[in-house]
């Protein structure tokens, strides 16, 4: 049984979508599973997660201009490793436009703290528990989100002076 | 009674014997660092938001500029996932030059690395003798590539060029010389009081702290971690070679210079075991045809005199990149949707020119299926991830770069907090901070 069956049979109604894509499993979960999801993953002797290698966020506005429907906007993705099994993972968290927010998970991997914080500067999603949720790679006086699909490329913000 | 305060102290944006722009407010008591804040986003060049607004090809000189101390396993890594997604498989000796050229960049990496820190402690003739090493190592990549940094070298499906002729032999001769400047700086550091006292014990990490922070390479090695993307997922061919992943005990400064040590010599094995191994490259003897120069070439071609060409080579010329037809079908994969045809073909046949103008033209190109990959390789700081989504169309809808040294940024104030201020120069340059892939 791989990981990701182990998840889908524990979590069934939490999962929207579940598949594999070369060779990589992945799960879309709702957002308000993704703690007890997070929780299975590292605590159970036998999937043993203990790393979580990769957090970031994916934005779907227009996707593939608008061909291909998504029913969601954002998806948070995370990646996890087992360092015992050598598997990995992929979860992801469907978010819609209205109110983008889920779970931090700072209090179970150290490094979620700045990859969330990376996540809230690049897309504008909020993660509940957050100690210390502010902007890492912008200045704090950044106006929106520059990965959002929203933001124009060419869109100039530049930084004079301090902030007085 | 007198009262105690702890100091602010604010250090950079640039100091910390300038790796990289970076601000450090910390919270001294004395010498003693009671707190730290680690500022980042000084070199922010939107990397990511770049990618999704080129072709995939186009992404290559964006990811030179991450790990500039490394970049041909940039180039390599963003390739293998580009290539996962399209689920392709490249030839036997692309892989091993890939490899190779990995290999020497990681080597030209831990150089730097150690040759900053222990700059940075007084020892600036071992920085001379390694920055001299490192010149070494990119007068080969120099010739391979055509350039020293911002390489550009790998390409989807392939590389750029084959080898240069007689690269082997001088590839040797380099190592050699390597070797013997690692030997001296060993003699040098490694029995040094004051280098061995300032590194010993300073900056320490316990490897569940590197775990829950998500740290990766010689920084997790040096906390008696094995892991290693190459042995634990072997990419491209490094399951056919032999090496070992060296590990440290206490996870200080000085464990983490031992295993940038170590993993130099097996990088160098590396090598030379792909030069060996690596099958036989362009076979010299099966294009017998007069060589011409390129203009002359394309001037026969709008003649229609093109019956000749499958037998012609042609010279280098300023215009033209020259013969590739000789090389081309050892390090490219076979797909025509995916590799751009051989310069003769594009000068010398119809089918050849609408090829390339098929790979090359906005919202043609190279088209992945819609979906995503995830493919990790192991870059010099640690698990190098790029995480591309396609929707299918030419340019990529979202390019993710895990960079390994953010981990390592993230976790810089446990290994700082407890110690002297004076300690924050050996640790920091241990951590080998990249601002180009940290801020991306």
């Amino acid at each position: 049984m791989t990981p990701a069956q182990k998840v889908q049979e524990q979590f069934a109604p939490e999962i929207l979508e579940a598949h594999v894509f070369r060779g990589d499993e992945m799960i879309t979960i709702r957002a308000s599973a993704l703690r007890a999801v997070a929780q299975f993953l590292k605590e159970t002797p036998e999937l043993d997660f203990n790393f979580l290698m990769d957090l970031t966020a994916v934005d779907y506005l227009f996707y593939a201009g608008g061909r291909i429907a998504k029913e969601w906007r954002f998806e948070v993705v995370y990646h996890f490793f087992s360092l015992k099994y050598n598997h990995r993972m992929r979860i992801k968290v469907a978010l819609d436009e209205k109110n983008p927010e889920v779970d931090s998970l700072c209090d179970l991997w150290a490094c979620a703290n700045w990859y969330e914080r990376e996540v809230w500067d690049m897309f504008g999603i909020r993660f509940k528990g957050h100690p210390n949720c502010k902007r890492i790679l912008m200045y704090e006086a950044f106006q929106g989100h520059p990965l959002r699909k929203d933001y124009p490329v060419n869109k100039r913000q530049p930084l004079i002076g301090p902030q007085i | 009674m007198t009262e105690t305060r702890s100091m602010l102290l604010n250090v950079g944006p640039s100091h910390p014997a300038t790796h990289g722009v970076i601000r450090l407010i910390m919270e001294l008591d004395g010498e003693k660092i009671k707190g730290v804040e680690v500022e980042i986003g000084y070199l922010h060049r939107a990397f990511e938001k770049m990618c999704e607004t080129v072709m995939y090809t186009q992404c290559f000189p964006y990811t030179d500029r991450l790990n500039y101390v490394s970049p041909l396993i940039n180039n390599v890594g963003f390739a293998l996932s580009v290539e996962k997604l399209l689920g392709i498989d490249i030839p036997l000796r692309a892989k091993y030059i890939r490899v190779i050229m990995s290999e020497i960049s990681r080597v030209t990496d831990h150089l730097t690395c150690i040759g900053a820190t222990a700059m940075e402690l007084g020892a600036m003739s071992v920085f001379l003798y390694m920055m001299q090493a490192r010149e070494y190592l990119y007068e080969l990549i120099e010739d391979v590539t055509g350039a020293r940094l911002t390489v550009s070298y790998v390409r989807i499906g392939g590389v750029k060029a084959d080898l240069t002729q007689g690269f082997a032999d001088k590839a040797f001769g380099k190592i050699e010389q390597v070797r013997q400047v690692l030997i001296e700086v060993d003699d040098l550091l490694t029995r040094n009081r004051i280098f061995f006292d300032r590194m010993k014990d300073v900056g320490r990490i316990s490897p569940e702290e590197a775990i829950s922070y998500g740290i990766t390479g010689p920084f997790l090695r040096s906390t008696g971690i094995a892991y290693d993307v190459r042995k634990a997922s072997p990419y491209l061919i490094y399951d056919r070679l032999d090496f070992d992943v060296p590990t440290g005990t206490t996870g200080d400064n000085l464990d983490r210079y031992f295993v940038r040590m170590a993993e130099m010599e097996q990088s160098l094995r590396m090598v030379e075991q792909c030069l060996q191994q690596i099958p036989d490259g362009p076979i010299a003897g099966d294009l017998t045809g007069c060589i011409i120069p390129a203009a002359q070439m394309v001037d026969r071609g709008k003649m229609g005199q093109t019956q000749e060409f499958i037998e012609d080579e042609v010279t280098t010329d300023p215009t033209l990149q020259g013969s590739t037809r000789k090389y081309y079908g050892a390090i490219n994969a076979m797909r025509k949707d995916v590799v751009l045809p051989a310069k003769e073909d594009t000068y010398g046949n119809i089918e050849g020119l609408m090829n390339h103008f098929k790979l090359v033209m906005y919202g043609h190109g190279l088209c992945p299926p819609a979906g995503e990959a995830y493919f990790p390789v192991e870059g010099a700081n640690g698990e190098l991830g790029f995480y591309i989504v396609s929707d299918g169309r030419d340019k990529p809808w979202r390019v993710r770069v895990r960079p390994p040294c953010f981990a390592i940024m993230a976790a810089l104030p446990k290994c700082l907090i407890g110690g002297m201020m004076a300690d924050l120069v050996p640790t920091f340059g241990s951590v080998n901070m990249i601002a180009g892939e940290l801020d991306r």
